[in-house]
């Protein structure tokens, strides 16, 4: 009898177990839908074909698209993304491949956990001293070398995780073949944790679109279409801070839009990298 | 020290207690400290292996793992052309020996050798020896099959798009052959440029034979190469030991001794980082010299 009385008593531990966990991961999901839900709500009333093809006209009560800001946003990731991610994925094989053979890799290590955890507005600070004032004006490389300083240890850390997990002998058997360590890594260990590298990097791209604060020190913004980074570079998030802070209604829907579409363009991004990325993982 | 098949055997108490066997090890366990008994008998060499040419020449070879010592002091030859077993309970060094011949162990830290190890006379832990060079001499199969990432096709001919050919009939023609050799034609020539990932586990061990066996090399090591197999597959890959004997020098250790006395021609019987004889197979295990060995071989500890 106590017997079966403790089993009810596991079973039921069990079930409040699993309630639990679903009930929060509802209200998280639930969440995340109420975000998404109030701004695509609000966003979509607002997004027309001008909202892609026009620039700022500077009159508040028709204030025009925002063209500039979303070529801006693309030329910038962009930019910071083949800095960033090259630099990063080296950082992380040298972690995770080459520490042992060296003793830099546990300040490097450190030293990217910390990066990691800097607040964005010191590396806007950052940027406009080592770039900004030497330039003489605000620029676009500013802004896109910042925000590569940002990917750099996301990159670098998620990188070392994901080549941690693949299996020594995967290192072996090519090195038992005769391979060197470099034709190892780069045929190997990295393709054989290339599903979640680039997950990493999503993230990595992800979390500096959504940037504002080491971009307003740097690229500062602008109305105009440039694509010449020498000069203050248009971004949504920056374009969108404008607005969403000032005083005009109609510049406020617009800011709702942009937002919109910088959450868009992510997530089109990450399906297109993931799509082409596809390979077969480790085998489990 | 010939116990007849009838003889009553005492049991081995002179032996210390061993661990578990069957388990997963990732790395060679260095062994206890060996009871002073042990290290007076010198190991027992079966007089047959006199006459064969060997292949791989091991003098005196020591191992060490920082301060822990996984080899003591073994002295073996391993014939050309022939199969041979490294049999012994958990920890007793034999991956680790077998890991000696490609200088894998290389790559752990703080591992230091004495004696030398010579294929075809060659010394291989000399200081000019080049250890890439030394490694496409021989193939190596693991315990775990570990396909890499990439298309059937392309992980046969790995080892040939290392030494820079490129040639596509050249390749073609010689993966054809490896996957022949390992028995896995028939099954993989349908779908050679799908992932090798999605081979069954059985398959995938068998890839990593024909892998090993595509630039031909002089030595095949196997670790353990059916443990992580179900029973099918493990009969299949013995058959490609047998297949493959004569062609290829093989050295395979296994925890199976039926296994052991199945597929190879000499068996090498080692205990607590000690070789502790090494003959004929079937000397090995109906005729042994060594007390230890027939405890082990009757399946009375290990």
């Amino acid at each position: 009898m106590f017997r079966s009385f403790h089993n009810s008593l596991t079973r039921a531990q069990s079930k409040l177990m699993f309630g639990i966990c679903a009930l929060f991961t509802v209200i998280i999901l639930g969440l995340l839908g109420l975000v998404a839900g109030y701004l695509v709500s609000i966003g979509v009333g607002s997004l027309s074909w001008s909202f892609f093809t026009e620039l700022p006209t500077g009159r508040p009560e028709s204030p025009g698209g925002m063209r500039h800001a979303i070529e801006g946003t693309v030329i910038l990731i962009a930019l910071a993304s083949f800095v960033g991610i090259p630099l990063g994925l080296l950082v992380g094989i040298y972690l995770a491949e080459y520490s042992k053979e060296w003793w830099l890799a546990g300040p490097v290590r450190f030293i990217a956990d910390v990066l990691a955890g800097v607040p964005s507005i010191v590396v806007g600070i950052l940027g406009y001293e080592l770039l900004v004032v030497p330039l003489g004006r605000y620029n676009g490389w500013a802004g896109a070398m910042a925000l590569a300083f940002i990917m750099v240890p996301i990159v670098a850390r998620t990188t070392e995780e994901m080549l941690r997990l693949v299996p020594n002998t995967y290192r072996e058997a090519s090195l038992a073949l005769g391979a060197t360590k470099a034709r190892t890594i780069l045929r190997v260990v990295v393709p054989a944790a290339t599903g979640s590298i680039v997950t990493g990097v999503m993230l990595a791209v992800a979390r500096v679109a959504g940037e504002t604060a080491p971009l307003l020190f740097t690229a500062l913004g602008s109305r105009l279409l440039t694509r010449n980074p020498n000069q203050p570079f248009p971004s949504l998030t920056v374009q969108v801070f404008t607005y969403a802070t000032g005083p005009y209604p109609e510049q406020k829907r617009l800011a709702w839009a942009g937002i919109l579409v910088l959450i868009s363009l992510i997530f089109v991004l990450n399906l297109a990298i993931r799509y082409m990325a596809r390979r077969p993982g480790i085998a489990s | 020290m010939l116990h007849p098949q009838s003889a009553v055997i005492e049991p081995p108490t002179a032996l210390p207690s061993l661990g578990p066997i069957g388990e997963p090890r990732r790395q060679p366990r260095p062994p206890q400290p060996t009871p002073q008994h042990q290290s007076d008998h010198p190991a027992e060499i079966h007089p047959e292996l006199a006459a064969q040419p060997a292949i791989l020449a091991i003098d005196r070879f020591s191992l060490f793992y920082g301060r822990q010592q996984a080899l003591y002091d073994i002295s073996m030859s391993i014939p050309a052309g022939k199969v041979t077993a490294l049999i012994g309970p958990s920890g007793c060094g034999k991956s680790t020996l077998l890991r000696s011949f490609n200088r894998l162990n290389d790559l752990i830290d703080h591992v230091r050798i004495e004696g030398s190890i010579s294929l075809d006379g060659q010394p291989i832990y000399a200081r000019h020896v080049d250890v890439i060079e030394l490694r496409k001499r021989m193939g190596m199969v693991f315990q775990k099959s570990n396909p890499f990432p990439m298309s059937i096709f392309e992980n046969v001919v790995y080892a040939l798009r290392l030494a820079g050919e490129n040639r596509r009939a050249v390749l073609m023609e010689i993966a054809e052959r490896s996957l022949r050799g390992a028995a896995l034609w028939d099954e993989a020539k349908d779908r050679l440029h799908s992932s090798a990932l999605s081979l069954s586990g059985g398959q995938q061990q068998r890839l990593c034979i024909a892998r090993a066996i595509a630039a031909d090399p002089e030595v095949l090591l196997m670790d353990e190469p059916c443990s992580a197999l179900d029973p099918t597959a493990t009969a299949k890959v013995e058959e490609l030991i047998h297949s493959l004997r004569g062609r290829y020098t093989i050295v395979v250790v296994t925890h199976n001794m039926q296994q052991a006395a199945r597929v190879s021609e000499y068996t090498a019987f080692m205990y607590l980082g000690r070789l502790m004889e090494y003959g004929p197979t079937k000397a090995m295990f109906v005729n042994p010299r060594r007390r230890e060995t027939e405890a082990y071989v009757t399946g009375r500890f290990g």
